[in-house]
C-alpha cells in the first residue's frame, strides 16, 4: 500500500519536472532573436508541417462536411427542418469540428514526423555536433519549427472549415435538394463572425502552440535510441491528443457557456 | 591567451557523476600538444562523456580542465563560443546534418564563424573534401553515402576551420578493414601535417596503438596508465597488461561472481539433479 | 525538392489558408464589408417571448429591419424587455406600432414583425413600442380549442 503510494508520489513528482522542463523549451525555443538568416528555415517547416499535411486535412474535411450533411439532414428531416441543414454543418464546423479535428489530424501527422525528425538528429548525434561547431540548436531547429507549427494550424483549420462547408453543400443542395438560396441564407443569419468564426480560430491557435510545442519538446527530450524514439512519437501523439480535447472543452464552455 | 606548455589539455581533479554513478573520480589527464593520444577503457566507462567535458558541453562536479590554458569549466558562453573554434570534434556517427549536402556541411562552420566571400568558402571546402579524398563526391546527400564516407565528410567538416585540436569519438568501429585503413592513416596524416593535437576515444587496442603516441587508459572512473604504448605494454599494472594485450582473464575476471561450481551442479533445486540423480 | 517549387507551395498554401478565412468571413458569416449602417433603438415589452433570442431578425412585411440586440427580465412588471437595433432609413414607425412575435413558416426561428398604424407621431431612438403581441404558443390554442369543443 505504502510502496504504491510512494511510486504515486514519484511519477507525480517527475511529471512536475517534465512540465517544468517543457515549460523552460518553450521559452527558450520562443525568446530567439529572429533574423532574417532563419527565414528560409521557417519557410522550408512551414512546408514540412502545413503544405504536406494539405492532402490528409483536405480529404479529410470533404468527407466529414459530406457526412455532417447527409446525417444532419436525415436527423432534421423528422422534425421539418431541413432548411437548418447550411447552420447545422457551418457551426459544427467552424466552432468545433474544424479546429478539432484538424489539431488531432495535425499531431498525427505533422507531430509525430516532428518528433520522429527532432528525435533522429539526436539520436544520430547532430545536435551536439551542432553545439560542438557553435551553432546553437534552439535557434536552428527548434524555434523554426515551433513558429511554423504556430502559423500553420489555424490556416489548416480555415481550409478544413471552408472544404466542409462546401462538402456539406455539395451533399445538402446538389444531392439532397435543399434549396441552395436558403443553405446560405440561413447560414449567414446563423453564425456570427466574431462568435463563432473567431472563436474558432482561436481555437485552432491554441491546439496549434500545444501540438507544435509537444511534438518538438518530445523529440528533443528523448532518449536517443530507436526504442525511445518510437516511445516519444506515440508520446507526442497520444498527449496532443488528450490535450486538444481536453483544452478544446474548457475553451468552449469559456467561449459558448453561460459565464 | 595562449599557453606554450607542452600540454594542451590538462585536466587535473576531475570528478562527474551521472544517474548516481560516479563516472570520474579525481582524474587527472595530461593530453601532450601535436602528439595523438588515444584514450581507452572498457565499454561504458564514460570516455565519450570524458570528450564532452573537454569540448564543455558538460560542467564537471569537480576539477578543472585547461584546454590551451583556458579553464572550460569556468568561462562564459561567449567565450566558449571562441573556444570551440579551436577544436573539432568527430562523432561516432559522423553526424553530419541530413537536410543538407555534403558540400553544405563541410561548409557549414564556415558559414557560421567566419563572414568569408562564397569563392572562398568554396576553395577551402573543395581542399579539405580534397583531404579526405571525397571532393567528388561534393553534390551527395548524407543518405546517399556509405559509412566510411559518412565519417570521411564528417572529418572534412570538423579540420574545416584549421582547429588546434581533434577529438575523435570511436572512430574505428564498425568499420570494414578498408575503410578503417584509410581513417587510420587519416588521423595520423592530418595530425602530422596540421600540427594537430589529436585525442582520440576508442577500446580498439590494436590501431589505438598503431597510431598512438600517447595512451591513457581509464576504468571504474580512475586512470590505471598513462604513456607511450610500449611503456605501459611492458611496464603497466595488471589490469593495464590485461587490457592491452586482451587477455579474457586477469583483474577484471572472466566468471561473474557465482557459488562453487560442483556445488552448483550437484544440488541443483528439485527438479534438475541431474547429477544427483546418476550418483 | 527545389527550394523554388517549396516555395511557392509555401505561399500557395498561405494563400488558400487566407481565400477559407475570407470565404468564411463573407459568405458563411455574412460579416459585411460596407460600413455599419447607422441604427437607432427600439425597445418592446413581451409577456411571452416563446423562443425568440438575441440576433433574431426584427422584419416589417416581411422585410429584415433591424436586429434583436439584448434581451431581459423586467423585474417590476415580470415582463421581457427587448432591445433592437432598427436601420437608421426606416424612421417612418409610428407611435402606434404593433411589435408581434411571429414563426418563420410553422416551426422555424421566431421573428419580431412590426406593423405601423396611422398616428401622425414618430418612434424615435429609445422609445418602447406598447402595443404588442407575445408568441403564439401551441398548446395554448390546442386548450383553447379544447375548451371551446367542451363548451
Amino acid at each position: 500500500m505504502l510502496d504504491s503510494l510512494q511510486r504515486l508520489g514519484k511519477s507525480g513528482l517527475e511529471t512536475l519536472s517534465t512540465l517544468g522542463r517543457a515549460g523552460i523549451f518553450l521559452v527558450n525555443g520562443l525568446f530567439v532573436v529572429p533574423s532574417l538568416r532563419g527565414f528560409p528555415l521557417f519557410v522550408r517547416q512551414l512546408f514540412s508541417v502545413g503544405v504536406l499535411s494539405l492532402p490528409i486535412i483536405v480529404v479529410s474535411a470533404l468527407f466529414i462536411g459530406m457526412v455532417l450533411g447527409l446525417q444532419g439532414y436525415n436527423i432534421l428531416v423528422d422534425y421539418g427542418s431541413e432548411s437548418a441543414i447550411g447552420p447545422m454543418v457551418a457551426l459544427t464546423l467552424v466552432r468545433e469540428l474544424g479546429p478539432v479535428v484538424t489539431a488531432l489530424l495535425f499531431a498525427g501527422r505533422a507531430g509525430s514526423a516532428l518528433t520522429a525528425e527532432i528525435g533522429l538528429m539526436k539520436a544520430t548525434e547532430q545536435i551536439s555536433s551542432m553545439e560542438m561547431i557553435g551553432v546553437d540548436p534552439m535557434r536552428r531547429i527548434v524555434a523554426p519549427r515551433l513558429l511554423a507549427g504556430f502559423v500553420a494550424m489555424p490556416l489548416l483549420a480555415l481550409i478544413f472549415n471552408a472544404v466542409g462547408i462546401w462538402g456539406g453543400m455539395m451533399v445538402g443542395v446538389e444531392w439532397l435538394g435543399v434549396y441552395e438560396g436558403s443553405f446560405w441564407n440561413n447560414m449567414k443569419a446563423s453564425v456570427d463572425f466574431g462568435e463563432d468564426v473567431l472563436n474558432g480560430i482561436i481555437k485552432s491557435v491554441v491546439f496549434g502552440v500545444v501540438c507544435t510545442w509537444i511534438a518538438v519538446f518530445q523529440g528533443y527530450n528523448l532518449i536517443p535510441t530507436s526504442e525511445g524514439i518510437s516511445n516519444a512519437t506515440t508520446k507526442t501523439v497520444v498527449i496532443s491528443s488528450l490535450a486538444v480535447l481536453g483544452l478544446d472543452f474548457i475553451l468552449t464552455a469559456v467561449m459558448f457557456g453561460d459565464f | 591567451m595562449s599557453n606554450q606548455s607542452n600540454n594542451y589539455v590538462e585536466i587535473r581533479g576531475l570528478t562527474f557523476s551521472r544517474g548516481g554513478r560516479r563516472i570520474f573520480d579525481n582524474v587527472d589527464i595530461d593530453i601532450p600538444r601535436g602528439k595523438v593520444t588515444t584514450i581507452m577503457g572498457p565499454s561504458g566507462t564514460g570516455k565519450t562523456t570524458l570528450l564532452r567535458l573537454i569540448g564543455g558541453q558538460l560542467r564537471p562536479e569537480r576539477g578543472s580542465i585547461l584546454v590551451d590554458g583556458e579553464d572550460i569549466t569556468k568561462v562564459n558562453r561567449r567565450e566558449l563560443y571562441k573556444l570551440r573554434e579551436k577544436m573539432g570534434m568527430l562523432f561516432q556517427s559522423g553526424a553530419l546534418f541530413s537536410d543538407l549536402s555534403v558540400y553544405e556541411n563541410v561548409a557549414f562552420p564556415l558559414r557560421v564563424h567566419t563572414r568569408l566571400p562564397e569563392d572562398m568558402i568554396r576553395d577551402i571546402v573543395l581542399m579539405k573534401l580534397n583531404a579526405v579524398g571525397l571532393r567528388g563526391a561534393r553534390a551527395l546527400m548524407p543518405s546517399e553515402l556509405s559509412g566510411g564516407m559518412t565519417r570521411r565528410v564528417a572529418l572534412a567538416r570538423t579540420i574545416v576551420l584549421d582547429p588546434q585540436m581533434v577529438m575523435y569519438d570511436e572512430p574505428f568501429t564498425g568499420q570494414d578493414p578498408i575503410a578503417m585503413g584509410v581513417v587510420v592513416q587519416l588521423i595520423r596524416l592530418l595530425n602530422d601535417a596540421l600540427g594537430l593535437t589529436s585525442v582520440l576515444v576508442s577500446h580498439d587496442v590494436q590501431e589505438s596503438m598503431s597510431i598512438s603516441d600517447n595512451l591513457c587508459i581509464i576504468a571504474d572512473g580512475r586512470v590505471m596508465g598513462q604513456g607511450a604504448p610500449d611503456e605501459l605494454k611492458r611496464n603497466g599494472s595488471a589490469f593495464v597488461k590485461q587490457f592491452l594485450n586482451g587477455l579474457p582473464d586477469g583483474p577484471v575476471p572472466f566468471h561473474y561472481p557465482a557459488p562453487d561450481y560442483a556445488q552448483d551442479l550437484i544440488e541443483g533445486d528439485g527438479n534438475a539433479r541431474f547429477l544427483a540423480k546418476a550418483r | 525538392m527545389r527550394t523554388r517549387t517549396m516555395e511557392i507551395s509555401v505561399g500557395i498554401f498561405i494563400l488558400a489558408g487566407i481565400i477559407a478565412l475570407a470565404v468564411l468571413a463573407l459568405k458563411v458569416s455574412g460579416l459585411s464589408l460596407s460600413p455599419a449602417k447607422p441604427t437607432y433603438k427600439l425597445y418592446a415589452q413581451f409577456s411571452d417571448l416563446g423562443g425568440l433570442s438575441v440576433r433574431g431578425r426584427v422584419s416589417i412585411a416581411g422585410v429584415t429591419v433591424g436586429r434583436i440586440t439584448d434581451i431581459q427580465l423586467d423585474t417590476d412588471r415580470m415582463v421581457a424587455l427587448v432591445e433592437m437595433e432598427i436601420d437608421q432609413s426606416v424612421d417612418t414607425l409610428t407611435v402606434d406600432s404593433i411589435a408581434s412575435i411571429r414563426t418563420e413558416g410553422l416551426l422555424g426561428e421566431k421573428f419580431i414583425d412590426i406593423s405601423v398604424g396611422g398616428d401622425p407621431e414618430y418612434l424615435a431612438d429609445g422609445d418602447t413600442i406598447i402595443d404588442t403581441q407575445s408568441a403564439l404558443s401551441i398548446e395554448r390554442l390546442v386548450s383553447n380549442f379544447a375548451s371551446s369543443l367542451g363548451k
